[in-house]
């Protein structure tokens, strides 16, 4: 699964901020998924759970939440707004995995529902992110 | 918060050479370089890894000859194995369609690239690079410090005036430069050799033009024995790279 390499760098990036802000113990990591990268809750929990295991003491404990982000795409030709929802059902599966691994392949495989247009920005629900973290000193 | 970008050290951690193979103007072979300098030290026993990053007009698979291929998942993304070579594209995803991206897409693309393949441990990894220098070549000297930068040009003052323009701004960040190849020579002349000197950079060599090339072009086995292949090989053995 792939989603390991992105729950790696979740958590990399919680124990860099934490040095950083010279916390001993990081208590909660609150996460974003973006619809666009269609990743399953059980699969990234599953691996956060795995790698947490491996890391050292400033992650003992760690409570982790997820939270799916909707996707908001926006046609720069025309401005019409949409959802990866919306046209998720037009994608055949090939596509629909190639958006997992690489959101901005959206861009490729799918248009501007409205004026066909390719050229469109992921306003919202891209991908992996962190919201916050919280510790204590 | 951006969390990928923390994991691309770590990702790249067992590569001994990084090579981007670059140039400031579009034509001058780069893809035809970077596809045959991974073949060329794969042949050598070498460990090979090729990332092409040019997004919009990716190449080196037409080169390699590969298809129907895509990576397989385990703790990331492992590129697939082609002639000997781990390959990774974004044509793997794109399917090879027309691929439309603005500068923030392709940062975008290029960090859950570096962020998601597993490279393992490699003598090279090879960057087939897009002409100029624009978000690719700045994303790679932000996201890939140990990257050094090997720069094609033709003999044509045009190519010249274009790449010194990529040799100048590396040079200014302190860069390191593997140094210039002149590829696609028809006619002896030193215009470009003194140009790279005046810069005080290394020449690496010139590559003559090689007209039978275009029928190797997705047949490995035929590249390498090209007249092309023999003298890219002389350089790579002239300097030790």
């Amino acid at each position: 699964m792939h989603e390991w390499a992105l729950a790696e760098s979740i958590l990399t990036t919680a124990v860099e901020a934490a040095e950083k802000e010279k916390l001993k113990k990081i208590k909660n990591i609150k996460i974003a998924i973006g619809e666009l990268q269609q990743i399953e809750h059980d699969i990234f929990k599953f691996a956060l759970g795995e790698i947490i295991k491996l890391q050292g003491d400033k992650l003992k404990g760690v409570k982790t939440t997820i939270e799916t982000e909707k996707s908001t795409l926006q046609c720069r030709n025309c401005e019409h707004k949409w959802s990866f929802s919306d046209i998720k059902k037009k994608l055949n599966n090939d596509e629909a995995e190639a958006v997992h691994f690489i959101p901005e392949v959206a861009f490729v495989h799918t248009r501007c529902p409205k004026c066909k247009s390719p050229d469109f920005e992921i306003t919202k629900g891209r991908g992996v992110s962190i919201i916050s973290i919280t510790g204590e000193k | 918060m951006e969390a990928r970008v923390s994991v691309i050290e770590k990702r790249l951690s067992n590569i001994k050479r990084i090579i981007s193979v670059a140039s400031g103007k579009g034509g001058v072979g780069k893809s035809l370089i970077a596809s045959s300098l991974a073949l060329n030290l794969s042949k050598k026993g070498y460990k090979v890894g090729l990332l092409d990053l040019d997004l919009y007009g990716p190449s080196s698979h037409i080169i390699l000859g590969v298809k129907d291929v895509f990576p397989e998942e385990d703790k990331g993304i492992i590129p697939p194995n082609i002639n000997g070579i781990n390959f990774m594209s974004i044509v793997y995803f794109t399917k090879d369609k027309p691929s439309a991206f603005r500068g923030v897409d392709i940062s975008n693309i290029i960090i859950e690239l570096l962020a998601i393949t597993q490279w393992g441990s490699l003598d090279y990894l090879i960057i087939d690079m897009p002409p100029g220098t624009g978000d690719e070549t700045l994303d790679v000297i932000r996201l890939i410090k140990k990257s050094e930068f090997l720069v094609v040009t033709t003999p044509s003052k045009v190519a010249m005036g274009a790449v010194s323009k990529l040799l100048k701004i590396l040079k200014e960040l302190k860069i390191p430069i593997t140094g210039v190849l002149e590829n696609m020579v028809m006619t002896k002349s030193s215009f470009v050799k003194n140009q790279i000197k005046e810069m005080n950079l290394k020449y690496l060599g010139s590559i003559s033009l090689d007209q039978h090339l275009e029928d190797s072009i997705g047949k490995t086995d035929k590249l390498l024995e090209t007249d092309f292949m023999k003298e890219l090989d002389k350089i790579i053995n002239t300097i030790k790279l």
